[in-house]
Order: C-alpha cells, then structure tokens, then sequence
C-alpha cells in the first residue's frame, strides 16, 4: 500500500524532533486548560457565555472531530495538557531527559492492560454528559478531575499509563484515528530486529522510552501511538518515520485486536446515536432527565443509555455476525469473528461523530468570538467580539452535510465488511448481515439527526 | 485484473451516483395538497418546542406565532432565515411562504438556560421525502461499498495480515 514519507524532509523531520514547537505547543494549551478551568469555576454560569463550556465543547471539541482525528490521527495526544504535570512530575524534567524524577514507576497492573478501563471511563463520563457540556462547573471539575488523576497515576505507574489505559478521550481518539492518513511507523523493520538497545522503547540520552508502552518496530495500527515523536528522537538509524498514506490503512489490519477493542468500536458506535438522538432530538424529556443527575428520572435516563451503548447495538452486531456465521458456515467463534469484524464499523462511528458534531458545532460556532473577548466574564472587550450576536454558520447546508458524512461512512462500512468476510471465508453470505445492521443503525442516525 | 475490469467498475459506479443524483433531484411522486395561509401557534419553554414538529405544504403562507411562557426564547429556522424572538408571556409572529420542501431544524436563537444550545424543533415542509432520500442514498451506499470491495484474492487479501489469531 502506498506510503509518502513526510520526514524525508530534513525540515520537516527537524521540526518534528524538536522539543521546543511541541511545548511551545504544550505550554499554551496548558494555559488555555488553566484558564478553562479557572473560568468554569469562577465565570459566568451561562454555558453559551463561559469560555470553559464554549472553547472546550464548541471549538475544541470541533476542531477535534472534524479536523484533527479524521485527518491528523492522535496528533492531539502529542499535545494534549491533561497529562503534562503529571508527566512533568513524573520525569523531573520539562525538555528532554535530565534529573530524576518523582514516583514509583510500577508497571501497570497485568489485569487491567487492556481498553476495558477506557471504555468504562468513557462510559461514566457519558453518563454525566449533558451536566458537563452545559453546566460551567461541571467542565471544570472533570477537566481538573482528569489533571489530578493524571498526577497520581503518573506518581505510582510509569510512563503514560493514564492516557494508554484510563483517559476516556485518548481512548475515543486512537480508535477512530486508525482511519487518519497519517501514521508513526519504523521504515524498515528488519533493522528494528537487528538493533539490541531499542533505545525507542528503553530511551536515551535523546529522548524517552516509548511513553505509551509501545515498540515501533511492531506498531501496526495508530490505536496505541500518541504520536509523540519520542521514538524519532531516540532511533539512532533515524528509522521511525512519519507517513502520509491512504485513509484507513489501519482498518486493513485484522491481527492483535481484542475483545475490549471490539467492544469499544460497537460501544462508541452506539453512543454517537444515542447522543445525536437525546441531545438533538426534539423531545425534551429524555434530555431533561440526562441532565437532572441523581433524581429518578436521571437513574431511568442512565439504565437506558447503559442498556443501549453496553447491550442493544454491541448485542445487535453480534446477533447479525453469529447469523453471518451461520448462513456461511464459516468456521470461527463468535468471539473470533466479532475481533476481526469489529474494525469494518469504524468508519460509520467516526461517520456518526462527525454529523452529530456538525449538527451542533456550526450552530453554535458564532458563542466562540465573544468569550475569546472576555473570557472571565469580567466585562472585557480584548477583541472587540464581546458583543457578537449569535448567528448559525452553514444552517443553508443542513440537513444533507450530515447525511453526505453518514452516507460517506456507511459506504466505507459496507466495502470494509465485505472484504474482511472474504478474508474470513464468509463471502457475502458473512457480510449480508452485516450490511443490513450497519443500515438499520445508520437509519436510526439519520433519523435523530435529520428525520 | 482484466483490461474489462476497469471498465466495468466505472459503469456500475457511474450507474450508482447517476441513481444517487436521481433520489436526491427527483420531484417527490407525493401529492402536493393546494397552498393555503396557516397560523401555527408554537410554545416555548425551557428546553422545548410545543408542538417539537410543525408540518406545513410547500407554498404555504406561515404566520409563525411564538409564544414564551417562561423565559425569553428565540426561534431560528435554518435554510429559510426566519427569525423571532418572544419576551415571556408575549407572543411573537412573523409571516413568511414555506417554498421549500423539506426538513429543517428550529433552534432557540437567546440563551436561555443551561440547556439552550440542545433547544429545538422541526418544521416540516411537505411534501418531505429528506427521510426517504437519505435513506436511498444510504441503500445506495452499502451496494457502492459491497462492489468497491477488494475481490477474494485480490489486493486486500494480500495486503492484510491474517485475520484470526491462531
């Protein structure tokens, strides 16, 4: 498969290996988490005025769904701020590897090494969803939350095992970025094999061990790579290189997925229709409830959306692989050929993500302006937008932008599904089932979102 | 592949986005009923639309009428620009002619509370088929995507690695 190696470039390479654009990088997004924070405490209790609701769940979360992940994989990990003090502590050292550093580096428990703890993290965060994406306060102690978490788990296991194992937000973002075309990949691995120190994994003078627990020289899928750039620093043979290639080459990859990635793929495939249903349906009721936590009609709201995201969509995947099974008689588990298939309902997922994000992000895009002009709610004009009026961007595109993503991320399903069948021995008689659960879902997409 | 192979996967995907462009540009076989002026009443409270769904005829002569019954709220209509805001208890009206057939969201244009940027509705302009040609273009989309499939053998089976772990 067709590979462009963007570091063939001395430049561009030079830029990737320097530490300083990254934590010129880091320490901003690191000021901005600062003032989020501080905003979400202190600001206006106003979602559409505070600039914690605004930038963190119209601009960041936009940039993020429709640009960085689609398009430039786990670039954000390289650069999120949740984990810096933590790592910061951790290593005793802000640039490159000086000093020592703070805690006890234990290995992350056996048991737990797995996307189980991400997937329940994420599944908890969701539960809270609608109070943390309108309510200031509940923004701000979630992101300052995930900070302290970061701090502890980085003070007693080592490297990043917060964001390889626990952050419900890396754990969303590797899974659709194996559909990014860009990726971290050792050029030649042959000479990976040959090379005893794998100074990638075990770090050197030039740079850390692989933070995520990964070695490059086996990496195959963009699910587990933050896309740090440790591993370019450290290969003396200049052998990690970065690459453009086709979009979803990851997908192509049936070894080494687990149940827990299965899991996660069907688990997130039906939280994006659950949200786009409660939170952009017309119905009030079901949203009045998600953001009413603790009362009756909250715990009603939560056992639903459990039993949808954990049992119905994951259980109606199933249903329609055990009857792919069937009428192909081909000769796998049910376990076996739910790991392999798993990966073909990637792209709807991220599909269902866009278009929900669309729905929402470009109605509300016009709030971003004012906060950026005064951010604490102090009566600032910085910028000379605090009086912007709210005004939907793109509303001429609706309904059909969303339903062009969808359509986009079905087709892809459906060739997906029917390739990996055939790799399975299935043929069509294995994907038939398959085509028809992935249209009733993208049906029920496109009723929450435009029906 | 064969030199037909080619040739062959440009006709039948030309077939598909001809069928593709007929779902989305065909005029709606439905009935369109006589136009005629209509005044919906549409109440407003936190965080919703009552009734969620107005259905009008394409043609229609619309007085919107937004009543707020308890805080200030807005209503938006994307894709026509229509635009009222109703002080509580007040009730605000516009006019304006549905020409456009479809399905358009209606959102509260003034903050109004915690769970404003979620407050909306639909209205309908009938006849509507946006449900029913999303739904054939997805139709469309997994026969695009079933016969974009590498064949067995072919280049995806060779490029992958094996699927199922021994």
């Amino acid at each position: 498969m067709t590979r462009y190696e963007l570091t063939q470039f001395a430049g561009v390479r030079r830029l990737l290996t320097s530490r300083w654009p990254q934590l010129g990088i880091q320490l901003l997004l690191l000021s901005g988490l600062i003032l989020v924070i501080l905003a979400g405490l202190l600001g206006s209790p106003v979602g559409n005025r505070n600039f914690a609701i605004v930038m963190v769940w119209i601009a960041w979360w936009g940039v993020l769904m429709l640009v960085a992940v689609p398009f430039l994989g786990r670039l954000w990990c390289s650069v999120c701020p949740l984990p810096l003090p933590g790592e910061w502590l951790q290593r005793g050292a802000i640039l490159g590897p000086r000093g020592r550093g703070l805690g006890r580096q234990l290995r992350w428990p056996r048991i737990f090494r797995n996307l189980w703890g991400q997937n329940g993290a994420f599944v908890l965060v969701a539960l809270f969803s609608l109070p943390v994406l309108t309510q200031p306060q509940w923004t701000a102690i979630l992101l300052a939350g995930l900070v302290l978490l970061g701090i502890a788990v980085s003070l007693v296991y080592e490297r990043r095992s917060f964001c390889r194992y626990l952050c419900p937000v890396g754990g969303f973002i590797g899974l659709y970025a194996q559909a990014a075309p860009v990726e971290v990949r050792v050029r030649d691995a042959d000479l990976c094999a040959s090379h005893k120190i794998k100074t990638c994994y075990t770090g050197s003078t030039a740079g850390y061990g692989c933070p995520w627990m990964v070695y490059p020289g086996s990496l195959t899928t963009n699910t587990y790579c933050g896309t740090c750039m440790e591993c370019l620093r450290t290969c003396p043979h200049d052998n990690v290189v970065v690459n453009l290639r086709p979009a979803g080459a990851d997908l192509n990859i049936g070894r080494g997925r687990g149940l827990d990635e299965a899991f996660k793929v069907l688990l997130l495939l039906g939280s994006g229709l659950a949200y786009a249903a409660v939170l952009l349906g017309p119905w009030n009721a079901p949203r009045a409830a998600a953001a009413a936590v603790g009362t009756t009609p909250w715990l009603v709201y939560a056992a639903g959306f459990l039993l949808f995201v954990v049992v119905l969509v994951p259980g109606l995947v199933a249903l329609a692989v055990r009857l792919g099974l069937r009428l192909s008689r081909a000769r796998l588990s049910l376990a076996q050929a739910l790991r392999a298939i798993s990966p073909a309902f990637v792209p709807l997922g991220l599909a269902a993500w866009m278009a929900f994000s669309l729905s929402f992000v470009l109605a509300n895009l016009s709030y971003v302006p004012p906060v950026l002009s005064d951010p604490l709610n102090l009566g600032w004009n910085l910028l000379g937008t605090a009086a912007m009026a709210w005004s939907p961007y793109g509303a001429g595109l609706f309904p059909w932008l969303p339903v062009a993503v969808l359509v986009a991320g079905l087709a892809w399903t459906s060739r997906r599904a029917r390739e990996i069948a055939g790799e399975l021995g299935g043929g069509v008689r294995l994907a038939f089932p398959l085509w028809v659960v992935s249209f009733v879902i993208t049906i029920g997409l496109l009723w929450a979102l435009v029906g | 592949m064969s030199s037909s192979r080619p040739v062959r996967r440009i006709l039948v995907l030309g077939f598909l986005a001809l069928l593709g462009t007929a779902v989305l540009v065909l005029p709606s076989p439905r009935p369109t009923a006589p136009s005629r002026a209509r005044t919906i009443r549409m109440e407003a409270r936190s965080f919703e639309y009552l009734p969620a769904v107005v259905s009008v005829g394409r043609g229609d002569l619309v007085t919107l009428e937004l009543v707020a019954l308890d805080v200030v709220h807005g209503a938006h209509i994307d894709g026509y620009g229509v635009e009222l805001t109703a002080d509580p208890g007040q009730t605000a009206r516009t006019t304006f002619v549905a020409d456009r057939p479809g399905i358009f969201r209606i959102r509260c244009s003034v903050p109004c509370g915690p769970l404003h940027p979620f407050m909306s509705g639909t209205l309908r302009v009938d006849p509507s088929d946006t449900m029913l040609r999303a739904a054939g273009l997805a139709l469309l989309a997994v026969a695009a995507g079933a016969f974009l499939a590498a064949r067995p053998g072919g280049g995806m089976a060779q490029r992958s690695a094996p699927i199922v772990r021994s």
